[in-house]
C-alpha cells in the first residue's frame, strides 16, 4: 500500500555493478517506502535477478559506483548475515540444496541467530518446532519437511515454500524474491503468494522479481519497474504488468526507455 | 626404499609363523595361506592398486602376533557399546573375550567365535571360510589366514530376521603387536540382519591391525554393515572386506574411516546373482599426517544388478585420502543401473586428496553415472547460509559438519550415528 508519509526503506542510485569484469548493471535507481510491493520485470539477462542478489551482498557481484541505502545504514557496510539481521531477506531463485543438515536444525539456527542480534529471544528445539509447525500451516507445508535435509530432494515448489517459510520465520524489513513464481503450478504460486500476503504489512515492503505477469495476478503491486539492458527503464502502476503481458516488452516506446525511471514519479 | 625393506618385513612375519600340528582342514587352510604368503611381497607404490599410499612405514614394523590377551576393564569399552546390540562379540587383540561379551539366546542366528562354533557348525564354517577372501593374490589376506587363530561366525538362518545390530567391536589394547581380526558371515536365502564392525582402541601407541571379512549373502538375503574404524593416529590399519552377492539379495554398507597413521580399506563385492543390489557408501575424515585409502570393487556378473556409491573424503591438516572406485559391467551383465559419486573436501592447502572412479563396461544395455568433485565448500551454500543470518564462520562450520553428516546420517544405528555425529562435529568446528 502506498502511504507517501511512510518511512523510506530502500534507496538505490545510480547503480552499477559488475560480474567477472562485465558491467551488468548501469545505472539503477529506485525508492521503496514501508508498506510498498513493487515489482520488478524484464526479460531474462536485463538484470534484475542481479540486482536482486547485490541487495543480498553476493560477493560474485562488484558494484562500481552508486549507493544503496537501507534504513538510514548504507548497506555496503554491511556483510551479507549483517543485512540478513538488520531485515534484507532474499528468497532465492535456485534455493540451495543442503544434504546432511536437517531443515529444522537450519531454521533454527537461522531463526536464533537473527533473534538474537535483534534482542530477542531464542527459541529450544521443542519451543522452535511448535513455532515453526504453526508457521508451516500458513505455506501449507507437511511436518515431513522439518526431518529432512535442507531442500534436497524438495520439488521447485516445495523449495520455494521453503523459502517463503524462512521470511515468515525471520520477519524481514525488506523481503526480495527472486523468480518466486518460477516453476510453480498454479495451486503451488497461490499458496505461495497466499503466503507473502499474509507477511506484507505496512511496517515492511517486498521486491518481486519476475518475468512474468502471472504472479502479480495474486501479489498485487503498487508499482511495477521495468527493467532492461541494467536500468530500470518504465515506472508505473500494477496496470503495467498487464501492457506487459498483452504487448511484450518491445511494446515500451523508445520514449520511455531515455527517460529516468524508478525514481519515484 | 620401501621394496627394500618389504622382504624383510614378510620374512620376519613368515618366520614367526609356526607351522601347525594337525592336518585339518583350518590348519590345511593357513597353511596354504602361508605359501601364498611367501610367493608375495609387499606392494609398494609402484603396483597401480598402491599407487598414492605409500606402506612403506608399515613395513619397517613387523610386529609380531599379539600374545595371549591383556587384561582389559569394562570402564575402558563400556562407552563403546551400543545400546540397541543385543549381541555384541568383543575381540581384544584378534582374541575373543567371552566376558564382554553378549549373545542374546533369541537372536534366531548362529553368533559365536570361531572354536565354539567348530563342535557344532564346522562343516558350514569350513565350506564358507578363506573362499571369499583372496590370499591367493592379496599379501595381507594371506598373513590374516595364515595367522588365523579366531574369528567372529555368523550364520543367519533361512528366512530368519535378526532385528536388532550384532556388533563386532575390535579392541587393540597391547602396542608394537598385530592382531589379525577375522569375520565370516553366512546370510541364507531371505535373511535379514545389520552387522557392526567396529575397530576401537584403549592405546595411544603404535600396532597393526590387518582384518579380514568375508560376507556371503545367499538368495534374497539383505545385510546392513556398518564399518567404523576408530585406531588411534599411531596404528596401521590394513582391511580386506569381500562380499558376494546371490540372486536378489541386498547389501548395504557405510565404511567411516577416523582413525590410524596409514590405513587401507579393500571392499570387493560381486554380483555373483541376478537382480542384486549393493550400497556402499563411505566416509574418510583424517587430520594431520594421517593417509587414509578407500578402494572399492563393485563387480556387476549378472543381469539387472544395481549398486550405489556415495564416496566422501574431508582432509584436514596435511593429511592425505585417497579413493579408488572401480566398477566393473561384465558382458553377460545387461541392464545394470550402476552410480556412484565421489565427493571430497580440503580443509587446508596441504591437504590432498587422489579420486579414481573406474568404470569398465562391458555390457551395453546398461545404466552407468559417476563423478568426482574435488574442492572446498561451495560458495554458493556459503552465502546462502550468510543470506540467512549466520556468520561466515557459523556457515562454513555447519556446512563441513553437513558434508560428513550426509555420511553419518545412512548408518541404521541411532546411537553409532550419535557417537560419529559428535566426532564429526568435534573435528569439524573451528572456533
Amino acid at each position: 500500500m502506498i502511504n507517501q508519509n511512510s518511512k523510506t526503506l530502500l534507496e538505490v542510485r545510480g547503480l552499477h555493478a559488475n560480474v567477472n569484469g562485465i558491467e551488468i548493471l548501469k545505472g539503477v535507481d529506485l525508492t521503496v517506502k514501508s508498506g510498498e510491493i513493487h515489482a520488478i520485470m524484464g526479460l531474462n539477462g536485463s538484470g534484475k535477478s542481479t540486482f536482486a542478489k547485490i541487495l543480498a551482498g553476493h560477493p560474485a557481484y562488484e558494484v562500481t559506483a552508486g549507493t544503496i541505502i537501507f534504513n538510514d545504514q548504507n548497506l555496503f557496510d554491511l556483510e551479507p548475515e549483517e543485512r540478513a539481521r538488520a531485515g534484507v531477506f532474499l528468497a532465492f531463485q535456485y534455493p540451495i540444496e543442503i544434504p546432511g543438515v536437517a531443515n529444522n536444525q537450519f531454521l533454527r539456527l537461522a531463526y536464533n541467530t537473527v533473534q538474537s542480534q535483534r534482542g530477542k529471544e531464542e527459541l529450544d528445539p521443542l519451543e522452535f518446532d511448535d513455532f515453526v509447525r504453526e508457521k508451516m500451516k500458513l505455506l501449507e507445508m507437511s511436518p515431513d519437511f522439518l526431518d529432512r535435509s535442507v531442500n534436497e530432494g524438495f520439488s521447485g515448489g516445495e523449495k520455494k515454500r521453503n523459502e517463503i517459510l524462512q521470511m515468515a520465520l525471520l520477519e524481514p524489513k525488506l523481503a526480495i524474491l527472486d523468480e518466486t513464481d518460477s516453476g510453480l503450478d498454479i495451486d503451488a504460486l497461490r499458496i505461495v503468494a497466499n503466503g507473502v500476503n499474509q507477511l506484507t504489512n505496512k511496517d515492511n515492503a517486498t521486491i518481486l522479481v519476475t518475468h512474468y505477469q502471472r504472479l502479480l495476478d495474486y501479489i498485487v503491486p503498487d508499482y511495477v519497474h521495468v527493467m532492461e539492458s541494467g536500468r530500470i527503464i518504465k515506472t508505473s502502476g500494477k496496470e503495467l504488468a498487464k501492457e506487459l503481458e498483452a504487448h511484450g516488452y518491445d511494446w515500451i516506446n523508445t520514449d520511455d526507455r531515455g527517460n529516468t525511471a524508478g525514481v519515484r514519479p | 626404499m620401501s621394496a627394500a625393506t618389504s622382504p624383510s618385513y614378510l620374512d620376519h612375519l613368515v618366520q614367526s609363523w609356526q607351522k601347525p600340528s594337525t592336518s585339518s582342514w583350518l590348519d590345511q587352510l593357513r597353511a596354504n595361506a602361508m605359501d601364498s604368503a611367501g610367493a608375495l611381497r609387499i606392494p609398494t607404490t609402484q603396483d597401480e592398486e598402491w599407487r598414492f599410499t605409500d606402506i612403506s612405514p608399515l613395513s619397517q614394523l613387523p610386529y609380531p602376533v599379539a600374545p595371549t590377551t591383556f587384561k582389559i576393564q569394562l570402564s575402558d569399552i563400556k562407552h563403546y557399546y551400543l545400546e540397541e546390540a543385543s549381541c555384541r562379540l568383543v575381540f581384544v587383540d584378534g582374541q575373543f573375550v567371552p566376558e564382554f561379551s553378549h549373545i542374546a539366546h533369541d537372536a534366531g542366528a548362529i553368533i559365536g567365535n570361531l572354536s565354539s562354533l567348530l563342535p557344532t557348525h564346522g562343516d558350514t564354517i569350513a565350506r564358507y571360510l578363506g573362499q571369499l577372501a583372496e590370499f591367493k593374490t592379496d599379501v595381507f589376506t594371506a598373513l590374516n589366514t595364515a595367522f588365523l587363530r579366531d574369528s567372529a561366525c555368523i550364520i543367519i538362518p533361512m528366512n530368519k530376521s535378526v532385528t536388532t545390530p550384532i556388533h563386532l567391536l575390535f579392541i587393540s589394547r597391547q602396542t608394537e603387536v598385530t592382531s589379525y581380526p577375522r569375520c565370516l558371515l553366512i546370510a541364507e536365502a531371505g535373511s535379514h540382519a545389520t552387522i557392526i564392525e567396529d575397530y576401537i582402541t584403549t592405546e595411544a601407541a603404535s600396532y597393526v591391525t590387518n582384518s579380514v571379512v568375508e560376507m556371503n549373502l545367499a538368495d534374497s538375503a539383505h545385510i546392513n554393515h556398518t564399518r567404523v574404524q576408530r585406531d588411534n593416529q599411531q596404528a596401521f590399519h590394513i582391511g580386506n572386506c569381500t562380499v558376494s552377492l546371490a540372486h536378489a539379495s541386498q547389501y548395504h554398507s557405510v565404511s567411516i574411516t577416523l582413525g590410524a597413521s596409514i590405513s587401507r580399506y579393500n571392499l570387493n563385492v560381486i554380483l555373483s546373482g541376478e537382480g542384486a543390489e549393493c550400497a556402499t557408501d563411505g566416509l574418510i575424515l583424517i587430520s594431520e599426517r594421517q593417509l587414509a585409502d578407500t578402494h572399492t570393487f563393485i563387480d556387476h556378473a549378472k543381469p539387472h544388478g544395481k549398486s550405489r556409491q556415495l564416496h566422501k573424503c574431508i582432509v584436514d591438516g596435511m593429511a592425505h585420502g585417497v579413493f579408488n572406485g572401480k566398477i566393473i559391467v561384465r558382458p553377460h551383465a545387461q541392464l545394470t543401473d550402476s552410480a556412484q559419486l565421489s565427493r571430497n573436501l580440503l580443509l587446508t592447502n596441504k591437504a590432498r586428496i587422489d579420486t579414481k572412479p573406474q568404470l569398465e563396461i562391458f555390457a551395453d544395455d546398461v545404466k552407468c553415472a559417476h563423478g568426482a568433485t574435488v574442492g572446498q565448500l561451495d560458495k554458493e551454500e556459503i552465502f546462502y547460509l550468510k543470506s540467512r543470518g549466520l556468520s561466515d564462520l557459523a556457515a562454513r562450520n555447519l556446512l563441513t559438519y553437513a558434508f560428513g553428516g550426509e555420511v553419518i546420517d545412512r548408518i541404521p544405528i541411532s546411537s553409532l550415528k550419535r557417537q560419529l555425529e559428535e566426532v564429526v562435529l568435534a573435528r569439524t568446528q573451528i572456533s
